[in-house]
């Protein structure tokens, strides 16, 4: 290890004014200048992935290295490419949804409620209010247990294993919940066109309600063990650092956009299922390092969890209410109804068979998924599948970014700043 | 919410005949530039005062069912500092080489963007320094998936597709590139570097 590392690990972080760990010093001159010049002149090429497990999935990165220095880093992609825009095009809008379980399946609600939502938006669909709100309570329960992963998984990457386990832990709880309402803890297709596939079961309420009320006690946990730890801010400060200006060149989103200091939350800016309406608070980073990606996750995870906290107020003034539009070209009829009324039939025979058939036009709908901004991108000429189906998948967007934050840092610092990216690779290579 | 984004106009008197019919759908302004000039057009939307479209939301391409029909290459541009949104569309002949200007310079996010819609459409992108596949594997020869006239299950056989993964390469997982880089080339067995050398990385013909 450089000098570096030393320094950092000697060094306790003080708080300054605001209560804020102190930034502890990098060692000065540029990374690695310390080797020696014969072997800084020979250069290796080091191959991590695609199976590796720092690399988060089948990710493959070559890298070119200098002693210990990357000098370049060539990511390989596609290895979990699995041809979902083209397959979108052979299918329904509602047929669509469990592709986007399986895109990133770290936040499959997240992805279910965007999908119905870009549909919607073709279609010039309004969900009634108890949809939104079951919506926007799907979105942050899949923010938290994504974030919950990569918190873990960074931790172990970082050599930090407690925090893995009290983050799944609680990510175990929000799995049951979904469990409980979508039947899946993985594939979840929680959405439809126009509505929801079920309501809330008896007993979500209360289960979420008893998560809201003791999951900032583990914030606090990790808050603890992480944000003063020595080691921690030595693995993260100072590393992986993109400006607001490259941030915004790199069409970054999510918590890397915002950990270099750019204010920009989809929920905030372009607001969809009546986010505006919704108390919380945008972090936003100051140095956009991993450090500052870290602090902006923990925050959004207790941001979330006051959303939460409102949405189910919101749910319980809506007892009864409806959860899909009253439009039977949009919506099926309940079973008993279309095995014993004929209208009900045929309009059940006509969507199962024919599909629903939005207007011909385009529409882009993107929502602030826990990744960044995750867009669908509808072209209809006028029949029930799209002609074009595009996922803007933040995480592609990103990762491309990596080989900027790499240039110049150390090998050892490739595994935190690839961690630092959440990355999921099923919706990077789709 | 059909109302046209203010940016069509100013487009109009700033460039005049390069820029083509809008159309407005679901709400979202729809803008059609001349391919010669669009590059022009794109950097004039970032950098002027008045639009400041600095973020590159996406790049993507649509080819229609109809035939006849142009290739668009869509661009979505946003606004940070105006919170506004304008999509970008450059169609292409497609009995013509499909070719446009790349944006790399502008937006670097468009780089791997690009090198998606190279990947899935064939469209070359004019400037890029590193176009390649990026999703598919570079010796993949069957085609351009999203492209309409591909069908769903590839062109080749399940046979052949079996074939050539059976018979690739596992020596080749270094490019060309890669391997001058480390200056290992000169190391490698000389089949290899034969193979190497002409161009068969995936698979043993």
């Amino acid at each position: 290890m450089s000098l570096r590392t030393v320094n950092m690990a000697l060094a306790t972080p003080g708080l300054d004014a605001q209560g804020r760990p102190a930034r502890v010093p990098l060692a000065a001159g540029p990374q690695g200048a310390e080797y020696d010049e014969d072997f800084g002149a020979e250069r290796m090429l080091v191959n991590i992935g695609p199976q590796h497990p720092a690399t988060h999935g089948v990710l493959r990165l070559v890298l070119e290295l200098e002693g210990e220095t990357v000098k370049r880093c060539i990511p390989h992609l596609g290895y979990l490419h699995s041809g979902f825009e083209k397959l979108g095009e052979y299918r329904h809008y509602n047929q669509i949804i469990p592709l986007t379980d399986r895109t990133d399946y770290l936040s499959p609600m997240a992805n279910n409620v965007g999908l119905a939502l870009a549909a919607e938006k073709l279609m010039g669909i309004d969900v009634p209010e108890r949809c939104r709100v079951l919506r926007v309570i799907a979105c942050e329960m899949s923010r938290i247990i994504s974030h919950l992963v990569w918190l873990g998984t960074t931790g172990i990457d970082l050599g930090a294993y407690t925090p893995f386990l009290w983050s799944f832990q609680q990510r175990e709880r929000i799995y049951n919940l979904q469990e409980m309402w979508t039947g899946a803890r993985l594939t979840t297709s929680l959405t439809r066109v126009g509505g929801m596939m079920a309501d809330v079961p008896e007993g979500f309420e209360a289960g979420l309600r008893d998560f809201v009320r003791t999951f900032p006690k583990t914030l606090d946990e990790i808050d603890t063990i992480f944000t003063r730890n020595a080691i921690w801010i030595g693995r993260t400060q100072g590393v992986g650092i993109l400006t607001a200006d490259e941030a915004i060149n790199y069409s970054l989103s999510g918590p890397m956009l915002r950990a270099s200091g750019v204010d920009y939350d989809v929920r905030k800016d372009r607001p969809y299922l009546d986010y505006e309406t919704y108390d919380f608070d945008v972090p936003i980073g100051e140095y956009g390092d991993i450090y500052d990606r870290y602090r902006v996750r923990l925050e959004e995870m207790a941001q979330s969890n006051r959303i939460l906290e409102q949405a189910l107020d919101r749910l319980s003034g809506l007892q009864g209410a409806p959860i899909n539009v009253d439009d039977p070209r949009v919506i099926l009829p309940p079973k008993s109804r279309a095995m014993s009324d004929m209208e009900a039939m045929i309009y059940h025979f006509k969507q199962v068979m024919e599909g629903v058939k939005p207007p011909a036009g385009e529409a882009y709908m993107g929502i602030e998924n826990p990744k960044g901004e995750l867009g669908y991108y509808f072209v209809s000429d006028g029949t029930a599948k799209p002609v074009r189906w595009r996922i803007r998948p933040p995480s592609f967007i990103n990762l491309s970014s990596l080989p900027k934050m790499c240039e110049g840092a150390l090998l050892s610092d490739v595994i935190a700043i690839n961690a630092s990216v959440d990355i999921v690779m099923g919706e990077v290579d789709r | 919410m059909t109302a046209v984004s203010p940016s069509v106009a100013g487009l109009r008197a700033e460039f005049g005949d390069a820029v083509g019919r809008h159309v407005v759908s679901c709400g979202d302004t729809i803008v059609y530039l001349a391919n010669a000039r669009a590059h022009d057009v794109l950097a004039w939307l970032r950098d002027s005062p008045d639009q400041r479209f600095d973020y590159l939301t996406d790049v993507t391409a649509v080819d229609y069912r109809d035939p006849e029909r142009a290739l668009e290459v869509v661009y979505q541009l946003r606004s940070l500092p105006r919170r506004a949104d304008l999509r970008v569309k450059i169609a292409l002949d497609k009995r013509a080489p499909l070719e446009v200007r790349s944006v790399r310079d502008l937006w670097r996010g468009a780089d791997w963007l690009e090198r998606e819609v190279y990947d899935m459409f064939g469209v070359t992108f004019a400037g890029h320094p590193d176009l390649r596949r990026i999703l598919m594997w570079e010796t993949y020869s069957e085609g351009y998936p999203l492209r309409k006239d591909f069908p769903l299950r590839g062109h080749f056989s399940r046979a052949e597709q079996t074939r050539q993964a059976l018979a690739a390469n596992p020596e080749a997982h270094y490019s060309m590139e890669e391997l001058s880089i480390a200056e290992a080339y000169d190391e490698l067995p000389p089949d290899m570097r034969d193979r190497l050398a002409r161009g068969e990385r995936g698979f043993l013909r």
